[in-house]
């Protein structure tokens, strides 16, 4: 059954070429994916991304509930309102999603989680948190609208109270909190400044035109893939899932090993495949001459040794291929990718490829 | 509703060919197609001189969001491609019909061209 969000209507009054993502009819565009990108690269774009799932995690012992859960450790979070990123392992290591926790109070924080693994993280989420006396609360009837761009923050802010807006021009980068009718949080996935605000189905239309009317145009879910591509973002399902270890995509940093004692789900086969070794390495490709790169395709060490992109695409700021890649530990400044056949030339690069309009890759 | 010239012939792979009068003919790809694809950024452009069966594959045009095989509409040679495109592939965007065009060539048998699709079977095609 296909869902719609509370700016379906937006969306087809602004000429969004629908399709589906996950179970929900989605805008992949309004016209063109690059001049949206661009929009939120130079200026600033909204994305619709109300599919995502809100959860209230309730209870005294909700930060021991999610030191538990989550790779990250949440005890990073002293000051309220402060995010975190994180992966959500099963006892293998593998990654059942990844999210974002705010921290709201000591006894309630409130996490994001993907849409497409919606039913399985909230069994998983459930089943954890009985031990726990945590409540798992869904909010299905929040829909979230991310703001982002150079000049993002000052068109939201626009359209704000006063009040309102003066709180939401004190958030740091990484920061969320409930402001009047909104939950604003500094954080997005397109590595530009921003807010994404969640707010209740019922105010989301009007706020989606306000937005409007102070300029920030309507981005969809084409340009959200090739921004968060650029910023080095990985996007779960593509480039890592429950058959991948967070130390093979990237996500080592996001790994909390301190304190040795924090025995979060995962933490064994973590440590195991840390102290075999051999693990392979998640990176940054550039196609050095003209093509696309894609998922899937091939990668060649100068040792012959293969790997993978795990997602690829023409990335609009630095009008080249760009891809990650999850590639033998040998891989040096430069390989093959295979392309219909043929192996063309690649640059390995450090991630992300932009950030905040610049290119970090020359 | 996407722009279908009547004066042109068309393929259900979504190629447009322009008889040129003279044995051979200019092929792209349709307004319709392009629409579809979204925002072309590379273009494979197939060799001239090259031969080809009808329905081969020969060229490739990439979007942000995926890779596109053209065929060839008939049986012949490429004589000609458009190297614009390897600089400016959103020109197939902007212009499909014009200065979007991708090859053109010599057909093996011109009378062949009668075989092809005409403007409102495509449209009912496209309509699909």
């Amino acid at each position: 059954m296909s869902q719609r969000t509370a700016l379906y209507d937006q969306h087809l009054e602004a000429n969004g070429k629908i399709v589906d993502f996950a179970g929900w009819e989605m805008p992949i565009h309004y016209g063109s994916q690059i001049e949206e990108h661009h929009r939120v690269r130079r200026d600033a774009g909204m994305f619709d991304v109300s599919h995502m799932v809100i959860v209230d995690l309730e209870g005294r012992r909700t930060r021991e509930f999610l030191q538990r859960l989550l790779a990250n450790d949440v005890g990073r979070l002293k000051a309220p309102g402060k995010a975190l990123y994180s992966c959500m392992l099963n006892e293998q290591g593998g990654i059942i999603d990844d999210l974002i926790t705010y921290h709201v109070t000591d006894d309630y924080f409130r996490i994001v989680v993907n849409a497409a693994t919606r039913d399985k993280d909230l069994a998983w989420i459930g089943r954890q948190a009985a031990a726990f006396d945590v409540t798992v609360t869904e909010r299905p009837e929040i829909a979230m609208i991310a703001v982002q761009g150079p000049n993002a923050r000052d068109r939201a802010m626009s359209v704000l109270t006063e009040g309102e807006a003066r709180q939401a021009g004190e958030l740091a980068p990484f920061f969320g909190r409930f402001i009047g009718p909104y939950f604003i949080a500094r954080t997005g996935y397109t590595g530009e400044d921003g807010f994404e605000i969640m707010v209740t189905d019922h105010q989301a239309p009007t706020l989606w035109s306000r937005l409007r009317e102070a300029g920030v145009g309507p981005c969809g879910l084409g340009a959200r893939d090739t921004l968060r591509l650029e910023a080095g973002m990985n996007l779960y399902g593509t480039d890592m899932d429950e058959t991948t270890s967070p130390l093979e995509s990237g996500l080592g940093w996001t790994v909390a090993w301190e304190p040795a004692e924090r025995d979060f789900i995962g933490r064994a086969a973590l440590e195991a495949q840390r102290a075999t070794g051999g693990l392979k390495r998640f990176v940054g490709l550039v196609l050095e001459g003209r093509g696309v790169l894609r998922g899937h395709q091939r990668v060649f060490t100068d040792s012959g040794a293969e790997g993978e992109t795990t997602s690829g695409t023409f990335s609009p700021t630095l009008q080249r291929a760009i891809a990650m890649a999850r590639v033998p530990a040998d891989i040096g400044e430069r390989c093959e990718v295979e392309i219909r056949g043929r192996r063309l030339p690649a640059r390995v690069v450090k991630m992300p490829f932009v950030r905040n309009g610049q290119s970090l890759i020359d | 509703m996407s722009n279908i010239p009547a004066e042109l012939k068309y393929t259900k792979s979504h190629e447009w060919v322009s008889d040129n009068e003279n044995g051979t003919v200019t092929v792209g790809i349709t307004d319709h197609a392009q629409a579809l694809l979204g925002d072309l950024v590379f273009v494979e452009l197939p060799e001239t001189g090259k031969t080809l069966e009808a329905e081969e594959p020969c060229a490739v045009v990439e979007s942000v969001k995926a890779a596109s095989d053209i065929y060839a509409p008939l049986a012949g040679e490429i004589v000609a491609v458009n190297e614009k495109l390897e600089d400016e592939p959103e020109l197939i965007n902007s212009d499909p019909y014009g200065e979007g065009w991708i090859f053109k060539m010599k057909l093996a048998d011109p009378d062949a061209l009668a075989s092809l699709l005409g403007a409102d079977d495509y449209a009912a095609e496209a309509d699909q």
